[in-house]
Formats: structure tokens, C-alpha cells, sequence
């Protein structure tokens, strides 16, 4: 990929359509199974007419543009509209039938309030409730229904702004529990450095075709599976979340039918594809055209990649094309890769001391009291990674430290939020918040700074869950905490809540109807599904010397007291 | 109306699901919208339903319009049953 020439996100696209205008863009496949091509002049035409309807509703370059969109044709062309206008675009995940429609339409006036977005796109049933509130807001609501017809397949001839590679082109978001109050920004320069130094690592060739049901909100599915493919002219075959995680085989019958050669995915989409799909449902698929199925934005478990290739490997899912990666918004994307045709290497460890002495010392291979870190490969051409020590200071190899990075991708800053840039970018070197270990060239997570908790590839902010039961009627408030612990047969996290009711002798049938409102006002919030909920007595919560309520120490008690006493499934969790 | 249908997959749930053995299920207990159950496991649930009685649900119908208590979705599989 030869993206140096370009100083914009949007020259490589508009080239293309130029030169090759039949060039396959976008396969895009329906819920109901039917595809939809979409060629490199009429994706140009498409974004063009999204271009020149915000432009009409006064929208101007660098205005912040807010896309509140199901996943949809209409989504990739209206991102694309905003960017070819110069304007910086963001995607904000779409109402599905578990949130709450009220709840969810104040959060989209927040973020347009917060971040002084000038424009909101989005269909024409929610044109007039948000028009209403947004009234004063200085934001226009630009309905899809008013997006003016492309008259016919020829692009428009107008000339779009030519603007410096520093320009801001979107915003991502990095998916918070209640609200989306950091938003990435990432300038076209930083993206096409990106899409250059990344293609390098995964070696991205015109032959290869990009398979993806990722959601557009999130950094994996928005630059892996759409952005990038997009601007260095690859083929995407792209299917609906909601889809595939109730049908997973979809993913597999496009890669079968378009011969696909790479996809993205989280950890737990492995367990997920391994468990529900019936093998007889896809014995007669080819899968053997992939040369990496890419492992990403959850902690890597090797038990994950294995239950995948046992139960595909009979359809040409190699182990070498089981491949992984580090990455993040703040780097655009990738920060590191695996090299793809091998699989990633195995760093067998000293458990204890990795916990307590934070060294990885190697050991042999399945040796007692040992763990297999999964390496996440080399930094991308361009960026560099170190492992700093509390005292910012780097640490030698298989020291376990926090995981800096410094690039030539890196996000400009959070938009309007200079507090949180100057907070994790220090020195040149953005602080990633992950824990983890160099060894031989070669990136290892092994945790967490943060009590984060990611779940299905999304990140959980304990604190929004605990915000949530301080609110909730028979709670007692700020005695609250939320932790994740990982499920083997999930190959994710599960999110536990222990909550302390108020007042005494309460009665079963009281708490269970506590209980059921917490976990549904968490639901319409936040669409987490909490795996359980414990409502204990006042001082049952462990509370640090500071006096804060500790998610580590509680979430040691919710096992002994709960879990080892209670079921004979225990052995299913495990403490990382 | 249908205690084994309903018997069988509230203990399915509060073994596989919950993995609670013992958690006090109700027949009219919100299963999807509470969030009791997630999407992926409701995923699981419709197999075991496919395994256990023969009846299919489509992925399409998987929310909480097609149903979302225990006693629900026992009288979704018996009239799928007949």
C-alpha cells in the first residue's frame, strides 16, 4: 500500500473512484442474507450527497458532525459526506430495543452540548424528537429522508477543500458505559500513518478482501473494518453486529462466499463462533482462503484460539492464520501485530512471580505453576512501545510495567478535553493505562492499570455501574462495587455487582424486586447485562485504608463466601 | 400449564445461565430485559430449546417481544410443540 502521496483520508478514495470506478468498495450483506456491491465511484457519489446536504444545513469545515445511525449503508456514506466536507465526524452507537429511548436521547443532546457538535445525522423518525431537543443547542438535525437523491451514478463535480494533513477527520469514541465524555481525536495524518505502517505489519495486498460484523463506534470495527480497507482500496464484506452475535455463522458464510482473507475479532467472538455454531450448519463452507483471523481488543486467551480451531479447523481455519494484536483509539489502532502466516508465540511463565514480583521468568513449556502469555507480536513499523515503571521510568525486559507508547499515529489530543490529554500524554509518550511485559521485540498484556472491565470487546467503567445502584431505590447509596471476573466458556469477562441494602431484615421477596431494578436500570443504560447481582447486609463491602470501597478485596470475598461455597461451577471462574 | 418445559429450562438457566443453582427464578421474571440473560447466552438458551424440545427459534425472534419470562417462553414451546 502506497498511501504516501496522500495528505487527507479522503484523496486515496476519491483517486480510486477516479481511476478505478467499477473497483469493488463495500459488499455489504443484509440481516436477511441478500448482498449489496457497492463500487469505488458510487461510494464517492454517495458520500458526496451527505457531503453537500450538511453543507446546505450550514455545517463547515471543522464543525464536529454526530452521527446517531443504525448500522447501515447510510452510516458509511455519511461519515464519509462529513470528512469529504471537512467537517470532523463522529459515530455514536445506535438505540437498540434494550435501552431506554428517553435515557439514550438525553445522552446524544449531552454529547452534542459537551462537544458543541453543529450537526446531528440521523433517520427520519427521530428527526422531530431530537430537532426538539436540541432546540437552542445551535445543531442542526439533518434527517437521511432530506439527503437529496444521487441523480444518477456520476459523482458530483465539486471540489472539496483542500486542508492540511494535521486537520482532524472523526473522533472515536472510546465506548464508556453511560456516556461518551472522551472522545479521540485523530487527525488524517495520524490515520494515514496508520493505514501505511499497519498494512506493512499484516502485509494488506489488493487480492486480500476485509470480512467484518464489528460494530462502527468501536476503534477494531471502524479502522480495521471500514476505514482502512476503504482507503487503501480492499474489498469489505461487512455484516450487522446484532446479526451475528445472535447467528455467528454469517461471518463464516461470508468468508466462505467472498473468499475472504482477514478478519478482526475480540476473544470472546471465538468462544461465541466455537459454542452456538452446529457443525453440520457449516461443514460444506471453505474457510481455508483466510490468512489471518486477527485477535483483538480483549485480553488474548490461547483456550480461546483452540476451541476455534478444533471446531474449524475441518473447514480450513489454520493455526497459523490464528493471529493477534494490541490496540487502541489513542494509536488509532494497532500498536502491535503478530506477524501474520505464523501463529502468535507462547511465553510460558512463573505465575506467582508475574503476581507478585511483576517478572515474567520464563519456565518450560506446561510446567507447574506456570501460565501461557499470548504474545500480541512486534510494534507496528513507526511505533514505538516501552514499559514504564511508577516512576516513569522504562523497565528492562520481562518486567511487568505500564505500557507507553509513542507514534506517528497517535490521537491529536481528546477533543476539548486538554485536562485528559495532558493527563495521559507525558514526555511525548501516551500512558496506555495496560499492564504488560517486553520480551525478545515482543508485546505481552498482562493487565490492567484501571479497574476496567471489558466485556464482548466493550469497556465497562466500574464506576458507571456503581453510579447506577447509588441511584437505585433500596440500595444504600456509595455502597456499591462492580468488578469483572473472566469466564473460560464466555472467553470473556463477566460483571458481578455487590450491593448493600438499606435498613434491616429485609425481606427475600424485597431484595429480588431490588434486585431486578438494578439490573434493568443497568440494562437501559448501558445495555450491560450483569452476569450477577449480590445484595449482602450494611458492612458486608470491604473498604481500603483510605476509606474507599476496595473492587479487589471484594471481589476475593464474593469468591470465597460466594462462589467456592456455593456452586460446582466455580471452577469455571478464574482469578486473573 | 407447562411445569416440565417450565422446570427444565429454569433449571437451565440457573445452572448454565445464572450458574446459580439455587437463585429463586420466578415464572414472570424479566429474563431479557432485566439483562438475567445476555445475548450470547440467550443464543445458548435457543439451541438448548432446539436440543431439548425440537422447537426452533429464529434468531430474529431472540428479544423480549417474542418473550421474556420463563412462563413465556414454556408457552412458546408448547404451541410450537403441537
Amino acid at each position: 500500500m502506497e498511501l504516501t502521496r496522500y495528505t487527507t483520508l479522503t484523496q486515496p478514495i476519491i483517486c480510486r473512484a477516479l481511476e478505478d470506478p467499477e473497483g469493488l468498495a463495500i459488499v455489504f450483506i443484509h440481516d436477511d442474507g441478500t448482498e449489496e456491491k457497492i463500487q469505488a465511484a458510487q461510494f464517492h457519489a454517495e458520500a458526496s450527497r451527505y457531503a453537500l446536504a450538511l453543507q446546505s444545513t450550514g455545517v463547515q469545515p471543522e464543525d464536529l458532525v454526530i452521527l446517531v445511525l443504525r448500522h447501515s449503508q447510510t452510516l458509511l456514506f455519511a461519515f464519509w459526506g462529513a470528512i469529504y466536507l471537512g467537517a470532523i465526524a463522529s459515530i455514536f452507537p445506535f438505540l437498540t430495543e434494550k435501552l431506554d429511548a428517553q435515557i439514550y436521547m438525553e445522552r446524544v443532546k449531552e454529547l452534542v452540548t459537551h462537544s458543541k457538535a453543529r450537526a446531528v445525522i440521523t433517520f427520519p423518525e427521530f428527526k422531530a424528537e431530537l430537532s426538539a431537543l436540541l432546540a437552542g443547542a445551535g445543531c442542526a438535525v439533518l434527517s437521511t429522508a432530506d439527503v437529496p437523491q444521487a441523480p444518477d451514478k456520476e459523482a458530483p463535480t465539486v471540489e472539496w477543500p483542500a486542508y492540511p494533513g494535521d486537520k482532524i477527520a472523526f473522533l472515536q469514541h472510546s465506548s464508556g458505559t453511560t456516556g461518551l465524555q472522551k472522545g479521540v481525536a485523530l487527525s488524517h495524518r495520524s490515520v494515514l500513518n496508520q493505514i501505511q505502517t499497519y498494512s506493512q505489519s499484516i502485509d494488506l495486498r489488493g487480492e486480500d478482501v476485509i470480512v467484518s460484523w464489528l460494530p462502527l463506534y468501536h476503534d477494531m470495527g471502524l479502522i480495521a473494518g471500514f476505514v482502512m480497507p476503504l482507503v487503501a482500496g480492499v474489498p469489505l464484506v461487512l455484516m450487522s453486529p446484532f446479526k451475528w452475535v445472535r447467528d455467528p455463522k454469517v461471518l463464516l458464510q461470508a468468508i466462505h462466499r467472498q473468499r475472504g482473507t482477514l478478519c478482526w475479532l475480540p476473544n470472546f467472538a471465538y468462544n461465541h463462533s466455537a459454542r452456538v455454531i452446529r457443525s453440520q450448519d457449516v461443514a460444506a463452507l471453505d474457510l481455508s482462503s483466510m490468512r489471518a483471523f486477527i485477535n483483538c481488543s480483549e485480553p488474548v486467551y490461547d483456550e480461546s484460539q483452540q476451541v476455534f480451531l478444533s471446531k474449524f479447523g475441518a473447514i480450513g481455519v489454520r493455526n497459523e492464520a490464528l493471529s493477534t494484536c494490541y490496540a487502541m483509539a489513542e494509536n488509532t489502532f494497532a500498536v502491535t501485530q503478530c506477524p501474520t502466516g505464523q501463529p502468535a508465540r507462547l511465553d510460558w511463565v512463573n505465575t506467582r512471580l508475574l503476581q507478585e514480583e511483576r517478572r515474567a521468568l520464563p519456565v518450560a513449556v506446561d510446567s507447574p505453576g506456570s501460565s501461557a502469555m499470548v504474545s500480541c507480536g512486534f510494534p507496528i513499523p513507526g511505533t514505538e512501545v516501552c514499559i514504564m515503571d511508577e516512576h516513569e521510568v522504562r523497565l528492562p525486559d520481562r518486567r511487568v510495567g505500564e505500557i507507553a507508547l509513542h507514534s506517528a499515529c497517535m490521537l491529536s489530543g481528546y477533543y476539548r478535553r486538554p485536562d485528559l490529554t495532558a493527563q495521559s500524554i507525558r514526555a511525548g509518550w501516551y500512558y496506555t493505562g495496560d499492564m504488560g511485559y517486553l520480551a525478545d521485540g515482543q508485546l505481552y498484556i498482562t493487565g490492567r492499570k484501571k479497574d476496567l472491565i471489558i466485556v464482548g470487546g466493550k469497556n465497562i467503567y466500574p464506576q458507571d455501574l456503581e453510579a447506577i445502584a447509588n441511584n437505585t431505590q433500596g440500595i444504600a447509596p456509595g455502597r456499591s462495587v462492580a468488578f469483572g471476573l473472566y469466564d473460560k466458556s464466555l472467553g470473556s469477562e463477566n460483571i458481578v455487582m455487590i450491593c448493600e441494602i438499606e435498613g434491616k431484615g429485609i425481606s427475600e421477596a424485597a431484595k429480588k424486586a431490588v434486585e431486578m431494578d438494578l439490573r434493568r436500570r443497568v440494562v437501559q443504560r448501558s445495555e450491560i447485562a450483569l452476569a450477577d447481582v449480590r445484595l449482602v447486609e450494611g458492612r458486608w463491602l470491604i473498604k481500603t485504608s483510605s476509606g474507599k470501597i476496595s473492587r479487589s478485596a471484594n471481589r476475593d470475598k464474593y469468591i470465597q463466601d460466594f462462589l467456592e461455597n456455593e456452586t460446582e461451577h466455580s471452577n469455571q471462574w478464574r482469578n486473573q | 400449564m407447562t411445569p416440565d418445559i417450565e422446570s427444565t429450562l429454569s433449571e437451565y438457566i440457573r445452572t448454565q445461565v445464572l450458574k446459580r443453582p439455587k437463585y429463586n427464578l420466578g415464572s414472570d421474571d424479566a429474563l431479557i430485559s432485566s439483562g438475567l440473560i445476555d445475548s450470547f447466552h440467550l443464543v445458548d438458551l435457543a439451541l438448548f430449546v432446539e436440543e431439548q424440545f425440537g422447537v426452533r427459534i429464529e434468531d430474529t425472534e431472540l428479544n423480549s417481544n417474542t418473550f421474556d419470562t420463563l412462563a413465556q417462553l414454556s408457552a412458546l414451546i408448547q404451541q410450537r410443540i403441537k
